[in-house]
């Protein structure tokens, strides 16, 4: 049984935590606040925290100038397809590994996982030229199949340890109560796999989001995601602080808010099961 | 014989995984591996035959080499001992009773889930920007004069943005495996008479052992590939240019393919090195 | 009906023989007990009976009918399951009309089995909630109801009690029991515990590493073990095994007394030993008496009010029409 804690010291837990998680967060907290300031107030110095005039004209000024719009398109359908596409595929496969195992499942589990090591740089090129051949650069396509693959492992990883939970004798007694294999999946296996599979789509929808190597090497103003819109930024335009923070603002905060509920499958998701 | 048939079944409903997988790993390792025996310069004359190890010896013998070889040590080594470290703390903190605990945690985790662009520039700019920066008002507010952080202190700059990114995967992870050891162990060893300290030395970092090698693997596979962080901020000047960037630059950049794809096998190499090490952790995981 | 036959059943897992070829007979509205230590193959010959698992060899008929290839559905069988293998996400109702739902029988017969059923089990109350808002005796009977809605040839238990504590498994005990009066159906049950089995049984088959040792009535196990596995097994305390000289004079390897055979007394008998620990149970004493030249103690039963303490002198006289000789092979001699 947990004792009782005194009054103050959670009370100085409190402050330090918060204290600590608040100087964590600032770096995000200033760039949304930046975003609603005007470049003069922007760079102020002394910096002004909240008691500034609050506009949205950054927002509008983005927009218009980068069209923001198309790039969040083609990040949410390179993040969203690719996701989608690979639980299609990594379903089946971590269903089979996980209810009918053999002795090769945990070598071929370990392989898949082993693809995820490989350095991006050491493939650039073959990739590279391979979508130069095949004329994929800069479509959204192209980056939907990378996206894919580099995430497959991860999902076919999270579904395994999912579906591992279930436990077998269920299956087995839907066998026992009459299911046939297609009602054993539709009744039994999907209501009680969706969590995991929910989870799952959103970790990896927020890693393909975020991914910053092939998005930034394979695209260009066509298919270019939000990673490769604020990689524009960088100079001169990088200058303009409030600008700066509204485009910024607007390609992290879907993640964010996906982000928070996505914690607890962060640690399953990336560790491969080894840290629960 | 139904488990006959849900055996085939099963190695069916593997196939198209394994399938894209395999391709994916094989197609173009083995093209890197051919790129790396020529000398093959596309904008210079393209494919000008075999050279055996002529690329190997170079890429390690090239001024650039060993520079980025020590960059990527002491950006690697430096974010692991700053994450590793401050995360164990803050996992200790933040599984103590407290109010708010939720909403913390969101604070704590939220630098994960901003994309690495994203958090480059607002570093670069807002942060470490000698005029405007809000380091640079830090430091006139001392009276200090205001330092140029991407130049002035390039490794450590790009470091701390790393680690900034990668703290909360470590807390997350160690706070994870704190919460799932057995309180009575604890009492046991309050019982036995061990003081706060050694309660710490000898149950909780025993025990978090596990996670600490998982977020150290982890991490320095994801490390070894930074990139968007230096593409961003400094290009890779300033000393700042690291094993990835180096081959990214050899690559795309002065477009030398076989000479790039040669750093790129010891990049694969390298990291493969590393991943062993995991596999073998997350393998004994699978059986238990 | 629910009358099985097994013959030269076998089940090997690759290299591994899990159950070498054995045969078995079971009568219509039996209660069989497969009893056994862990590992003995018990669940496996289960699993095989329920189809769960493939045999390597042999025939099972079922009702005369050849059931070796028959999908586990299809054999007119019920499996009431360890872990109860309750369907989490459906309510209790939805659990126990999922065989009638895959069976597409109509919405008023499977509500009103369902309403049978919950009536003989004590869920009615219960009927909307999920799984993981009962108790565990509650989720038993869940698992129970919906073996029974099918009306099955015959039930398959798989250790169903060893996840409730002691007092609940006693009451459900009985409660199974109950059922198989009540339904006069079928009943095959696998435990580790004998006490489950000899209070149940109509016949028990004790098994070992895949083999049968013996197929019998409790009682019958019980007067004549056909081997020190069984005589082992069967009853508690469990018996007491002498060997050397004491075995010797009756002409046998190894001899067995039950506990229960064995009077006690401070003053004379047959046996001298040493009190070591006495288990005071208020019915019953067990007195653990050292022996010269045994290794083990003695068990010996006792009245509840027995006037005997750690270190007294002992003496002890077996019931000679209750020794059980055995051969240098273990086997009994008769």
């Amino acid at each position: 049984m947990a004792r009782a804690v005194t009054h103050q010291r959670k009370t100085l837990n409190t402050a330090i935590a918060w204290g600590i998680g608040l100087l964590i967060f600032f770096p995000v907290l200033w760039t949304i606040l930046t975003s609603f300031k005007t470049e003069a107030q922007a760079i102020a110095d002394p910096p002004v925290f909240f008691f500034f005039d609050w506009t949205l004209e950054n927002y509008a000024v983005v927009q218009e100038r980068s069209d923001y719009m198309r790039y969040l398109l083609n990040s949410v359908i390179i993040a969203g397809v690719s996701t989608v596409l690979g639980i299609v595929v990594a379903v089946p496969a971590a269903w089979s590994m996980a209810f009918v195992p053999s002795r090769r499942t945990k070598d071929i589990l370990l392989w898949m996982l082993s693809t995820k090591m490989l350095p991006a740089v050491g493939v650039l090129y073959p990739i590279y030229l391979i979508f130069i051949e095949l004329e994929l650069l800069d479509t959204r396509t192209g980056l939907v199949i990378v996206m894919m693959l580099i995430n497959l492992p991860i999902i076919v990883w999270m579904l395994y340890t999912y579906f591992r939970e279930i436990p077998g004798e269920i299956l087995e007694a839907a066998r026992m109560d009459g299911a046939s294999l297609r009602e054993e999946i539709l009744y039994v296996l999907t209501p009680m796999a969706v969590p995991g599979i929910a989870s799952t789509l959103l970790l990896n929808f927020i890693l393909a989001w975020n991914e910053a190597f092939w998005t930034l090497n394979l695209t260009a103003a066509k298919a270019g995601p939000l990673t490769a819109f604020i990689a524009s930024y960088s100079s001169p335009e990088g200058l303009f602080y409030a600008k700066l923070s509204a485009a910024s603002t607007m390609a992290i905060a879907p993640i964010l808010i996906l982000g928070w509920f996505s914690q607890k499958q962060l640690v399953r998701g990336l560790t491969f099961g080894a840290v629960k | 014989m139904a488990t006959l048939h849900s055996r085939s079944a099963a190695r069916a409903m593997m196939a198209p995984a394994v399938f894209l997988l395999l391709v994916w790993m094989l197609v173009p390792l083995t093209m890197t591996l051919w790129f790396s025996f020529k000398r093959y310069l596309p904008l210079r004359g393209g494919d000008l035959g075999w050279t055996g190890f002529d690329n190997y010896v170079r890429f390690v013998t090239s001024s650039a080499f060993w520079p980025s070889v020590q960059a990527t040590l002491l950006i690697v080594g430096g974010v692991l001992l700053i994450t590793v470290l401050v995360g164990v703390l803050l996992a200790l903190l933040l599984d103590q009773p407290m109010w708010g605990q939720g909403v913390v945690r969101i604070l704590v985790i939220a630098p994960f889930f901003v994309m690495p662009t994203v958090s480059a520039l607002v570093w670069k700019n807002m942060f470490m920007d000698p005029v405007n920066g809000l380091f640079a008002h830090l430091s006139k507010f001392f009276g200090l004069a205001p330092l140029e952080w991407l130049s002035q202190a390039p490794l450590f700059s790009i470091t701390l943005i790393v680690s900034w990114q990668w703290l909360p995967f470590a807390t997350l992870i160690l706070l994870t495996a704190l919460q799932s050891l057995d309180r009575e162990q604890l009492e046991a060893g309050e019982m036995d008479g061990a003081p706060p300290l050694a309660r710490f030395l000898h149950i909780v970092l025993p025990h978090l052992a596990q996670a600490i090698t998982i977020v150290v693997l982890i991490q320095t596979i994801f490390l070894l590939s930074i990139f968007a962080e230096i593409f961003v901020t400094t290009q890779g000047s300033f000393g700042t240019r690291t094993l990835t960037y180096l081959i990214f630059q050899r690559v795309l950049e002065s477009q030398n393919v076989g000479l790039g794809s040669a750093g790129g096998v010891y990049a694969i190499i390298l990291a493969n090195i590393v991943a062993l090490f995991l596999m073998r952790i997350v393998g004994r995981n699978l059986d238990a | 009906m629910g009358r099985m036959v097994l013959e030269k059943v076998e089940k090997r897992f690759g290299d591994v023989t899990v159950i070498p070829p054995l045969d078995l007979e079971i009568e219509d509205g039996e209660f069989v007990v497969f009893v056994g230590p862990s590992g003995c193959g018990k669940s496996t010959l289960l699993r095989l009976i329920a189809g769960l698992e493939d045999v390597t060899g042999g025939v099972i008929r079922i009702d005369g009918r050849d059931a070796t290839t028959v999908p586990p559905a299809k054999r007119g069988l019920a499996m009431v399951f360890q872990s109860y293998a309750l369907y989490p996400h459906m309510t209790v109702r939805k659990n126990i009309s999922f065989p009638l739902r895959m069976a597409k029988l109509d919405k008023a017969e499977q509500d009103r089995r369902v309403e049978q059923a919950a009536a003989v089990l004590n869920l009615t109350d219960y009927l909307d909630r999920r799984p993981g808002q009962l108790s565990g005796g509650q989720r038993q009977r869940v698992a129970i109801g919906r073996a029974i809605v099918r009306e099955p040839a015959a039930f398959l238990f798989d250790e169903p009690l060893s996840n409730l504590d002691a007092a609940l498994r006693v009451g459900m005990r009985l409660e199974i029991s109950e059922l198989h009066e009540r339904l006069k159906t079928t009943m095959i049950y696998v435990t580790h515990d004998q006490v489950e089995a000899m209070t149940m049984a109509d016949k028990i088959v004790v098994l070992h590493a895949g083999r049968i040792e013996q197929v019998g009535s409790p009682l019958e196990l019980y007067r004549t073990p056909r081997n020190r596995f069984v005589a082992g097994f069967i009853g508690s305390p469990r018996m007491n095994f002498l060997e050397g000289p004491e075995a010797r004079r009756h002409d046998a390897s190894a001899i067995g007394i039950r506990p229960e055979h064995i009077m006690p007394s401070p003053n004379e008998g047959a046996w001298k030993g040493r009190v070591g620990v006495s288990e005071h149970l208020g019915s019953d004493t067990f007195l653990h008496v050292h022996m010269e030249g045994c290794a083990d103690p003695v068990t010996v039963r006792s009245g509840g009010e027995v006037d005997m303490h750690h270190g007294d002198t002992i003496y002890m006289t077996p019931d000679a029409g209750h020794i059980h000789r055995f051969d240098d092979q273990g086997l009994r001699i008769a």
